[in-house]
């Protein structure tokens, strides 16, 4: 692991350095040719392993089971999704994220069962990226990390701190941890199966697809949902 | 002859009303407000969804054939293109216009028959629509909430009025866009191999056979 995110942190500074690198469409990705190898390396080891894996998890173990487990993951998310409620000024909600924890780590058998949401205590999506975002920081050059996916330099940054507060980080035991994170890593993928089909059917180029959609996925959270209107149809100067 | 004659204009104001009274649901059959038109067709559609064998089963023809039937009438789908070129919808000929547009609507019908077949039980809200009555755009909202713990996913419909009735132009699931998430790959498609390419292009990922439902393989 430590590794992966001295990894992390040689890309995210190559990504700030190339920043000026000159490439085709989006002014968003000026990294895209480095990105588009990280893109395809990932989606060879999607297809090879983790994709597989995660249809045989799903077609293994019955529905119930899969909810527990992810229900299990989410409620320790909650935590530090409450930390940064607070962060972003959102009292209310660190309030409510805080008490998701209680309530579905005592009632719900270890956040086996998520009971809070069924009171209508309606799970949040926050990460430090989202936090940093709401503070004003600019999303930076959009950037493909490897296995972890889509990114930007920002939230990459975010993620670092996410992966410190993550209590599955914390564990100790070697053997313990690295199950519980390829757990929580497969349970994950086989929740967006669905998802990832309907990308493969609709995209004509699945790398501008995934990041533009990642983009205005990212936009929309850290605006909770309710981003400033942006301009449909922009000058009908052709480009050239 | 004089009865009938003092009776005209009572028997005109009883027959205009009766023909207002006629005439009012008449014209909002014909462009019901634009939220109660998505819940309509949406509840529609998962009523055919849950009840249809071949569809469960996996039949994504029949998919597409439903959306085909109940959901395409109220797109627009030339402005959804025109959105997703961008500037560039002004170098296309009216031809290659329509073109575009029939290509990019196969494209977005065979997707939503993928997504749409995946669906099984989630429950469907509706927001109650933000809107002033003389907006001609608005943004219908709902959420689909997957079973589960999951949060739920917004899914928002922008609509515009038309003399046809309310039609949906955009659609964002989780605030991203149906179409303009295509912009970088259509520009990128044009500023390499010109309107005819991207037309080329489309048209071949549209020849590719149906991906199978993403549960049965």
């Amino acid at each position: 692991m430590a590794k992966a995110k001295r990894l992390c942190a040689a890309l995210l500074l190559a990504g700030t350095l190339a920043g000026c690198a000159t490439s085709g469409g989006n002014p968003a990705d000026p990294l895209e040719p480095l990105n588009r190898v990280v893109f395809s390396f990932n989606d060879a080891a999607d297809r090879a392993v983790i994709k597989p894996v995660a249809r045989a998890y799903r077609a293994v173990l019955p529905g119930i089971v899969r909810t527990g487990v992810s229900n299990f993951f989410s409620n320790l998310e909650d935590i530090w999704i409450s930390v940064n409620d607070v962060l972003q000024g959102k009292f209310q909600e660190g309030v409510d994220d805080f008490g998701r924890v209680l309530f579905n780590s005592t009632f719900g058998i270890a956040g086996i069962f998520d009971f809070a949401s069924d009171l209508g205590f309606q799970k949040h999506n926050e990460d430090f990226g989202q936090t940093l975002g709401s503070w004003g920081v600019g999303s930076g050059a959009y950037l493909v990390l490897p296995i972890l996916g889509p990114s930007t330099i920002r939230d990459g940054f975010g993620l670092l701190l996410d992966t410190q507060a993550d209590l599955v980080f914390q564990i100790d035991g070697v053997p313990v941890h690295n199950s519980l994170y390829g757990t929580r890593a497969i349970g994950n993928r086989a929740n967006l199966l669905d998802a990832s089909s309907v990308i493969e059917q609709a995209a004509l180029d699945k790398y501008a697809f995934v990041r533009d959609a990642w983009l205005q996925r990212r936009r929309n959270l850290v605006h909770d949902g309710d981003p400033p209107r942006e301009r449909e149809e922009p000058d009908d100067e052709p480009t050239k | 002859m004089s009865p009938p004659s003092d009776q005209n204009p009572i028997a005109m104001k009883i027959s205009s009303c009766l023909l207002f009274a006629l005439l009012i649901p008449v014209a909002q059959a014909q462009q019901p407000a634009p939220d109660v038109l998505v819940k309509s067709i949406s509840e529609e559609v998962v009523a055919i969804l849950k009840k249809d064998k071949d569809i469960q089963a996996g039949d994504t023809k029949k998919v597409a054939d439903l959306i085909e039937t109940k959901v395409v009438p109220h797109f627009d789908f030339i402005r959804m293109t025109r959105i997703a070129m961008a500037r560039n919808w002004r170098l296309a000929s009216p031809e290659q216009q329509k073109v575009l547009a029939d290509e990019f609507k196969t494209l977005l019908v065979r997707t939503y028959s993928t997504a749409i077949s995946n669906y099984r039980d989630q429950q469907i809200d509706y927001k109650p629509l933000r809107a002033k009555p003389e907006d001609t755009e608005v943004t219908v909202r709902s959420e689909v909430k997957p079973s589960g713990s999951s949060q739920p996913v917004s899914i928002d419909y922008e609509m515009e009025k038309t003399p046809d009735g309310w039609k949906v132009y955009d659609v964002k699931v989780g605030g991203v866009s149906l179409v303009t998430t295509y912009r970088d790959t259509f520009a990128g498609e044009v500023r390499e191999h010109g309107v005819d390419g991207l037309i080329k292009s489309l048209a071949a990922k549209n020849r590719q056979p149906e991906r199978s439902k993403a549960g049965k393989t």
